[in-house]
């Protein structure tokens, strides 16, 4: 299954929005929530990489971040792995991991999985 | 230039931007979150530990160790963005034990460009690119004009700090400050100013070492 990683300014928000996310897929894909990438002497992208790891079953690893050096540091790390199976999706933290879990937890690959995550950057909400 | 002048520039960065640590903050509390003087100086700090331990003999890998250093010790953004930046300096300088001031011309363009590929920033955005940009640009035609290597640092300097005090009328569309919209003009970005200091310490590091 392709593996999740969500990455948030605060690793209780990742946390919570990964929780939710499991709550939400009928079928648990691995999700992994890393963040306090701010904290003093905070290791981003050491831990980044970890967190990649951790998620990763083989069938690539797709990663969402939250804001501002959340992105930076997740897109430093996609491009520092230069791996075509971990990509950084362009998609919300809540509605992007909800979309990913669920799509990978279907057992769907990693390019419909980042298309639905990515989805939810243009689906309005009203 | 040598290792030696890479490592005196690395020292002349963390002190002034500890010296700086205050103001820097207080631009990045009115547009940010008050913490680009804190990181940065937290960065440097770490630098200068790092190339205490390990003295490269190569200016390439000293920057590309700062670099690397920076992006481990330094949450914000600016670790990443500066972290990248020095190290894609010191990749573009390779393994050679001198370099000559094209040559860092060049290697800075390289810089440059990492910079605005990882934080997707334009000229005008009211960034640090903004900073960096003009002092590349001037840099490189003082380069291809023959200018003498002081007088092309200093005049990349100017240009720094010109484009550092040119982001004070810019409306941010990068980073934090970019939610505020029309409210960030009026301004100056930190990001910008610290990066006029960092070139700023590279003239002062030229000027010591004639």
């Amino acid at each position: 299954m392709v593996g999740i990683v969500l990455v948030s300014h605060s690793l209780a928000l990742a946390r919570e929005v990964a929780g939710l996310a499991r709550a939400l897929a009928p079928r648990a894909a691995p999700v992994v929530p890393v963040g306090g990438l701010d904290g003093t002497m905070g290791a981003g992208l050491d831990k980044l990489r970890e967190a990649v790891h951790a998620a990763d079953q083989g069938d690539g690893v797709i990663l969402i971040a939250d804001i501002g050096s959340s992105v930076l540091t997740a897109k430093l790390l996609v491009e520092e792995l230069d791996d075509d199976s971990v990509v950084l999706a362009d998609a919300p933290l809540v509605e992007g991991a909800v979309a990913a879990t669920v799509m990978a937890g279907a057992g769907a690959a990693l390019p419909d999985v980042r298309a639905a995550a990515e989805q939810a950057l243009t689906t309005g909400k009203l | 230039m040598d290792a030696r002048f890479f490592g005196a520039w690395m020292e002349e960065c963390a002190r002034v931007v500890h010296e700086q640590r205050d103001y820097l903050t207080r631009l990045d509390a009115a547009i940010g979150d008050a913490d680009h003087g804190n990181n940065l100086d937290r960065g440097f700090t770490a630098i200068r530990q790092a190339l205490a331990e390990s003295s490269p003999a190569a200016p390439g890998e000293l920057l590309t160790l700062a670099g690397t250093t920076l992006i481990r010790k330094v949450g914000g953004a600016s670790g990443p963005l500066y972290g990248s930046a020095l190290r894609q300096v010191g990749k573009a300088l390779g393994a050679a034990e001198r370099v000559t001031l094209a040559e860092l011309s060049a290697a800075l363009e390289v810089g440059l460009q990492a910079v605005r590929r990882l934080g997707s920033a334009e000229l005008g955005d009211k960034t640090m690119v903004d900073a960096l940009a003009p002092a590349c640009a001037t840099l490189s035609r003082a380069v291809t004009d023959g200018i003498k290597p002081l007088e092309a640092l200093r005049l990349a300097a100017d240009a720094a700090e010109q484009g550092a005090k040119d982001t004070v009328s810019m409306q941010a569309r990068k980073g934090r400050a970019s939610y505020l919209g029309p409210r960030s003009i009026g301004h100056q970005d930190p990001g910008a100013t610290s990066t006029a200091l960092i070139i700023g310490a590279l003239r002062d590091v030229a000027a010591r070492s004639s």
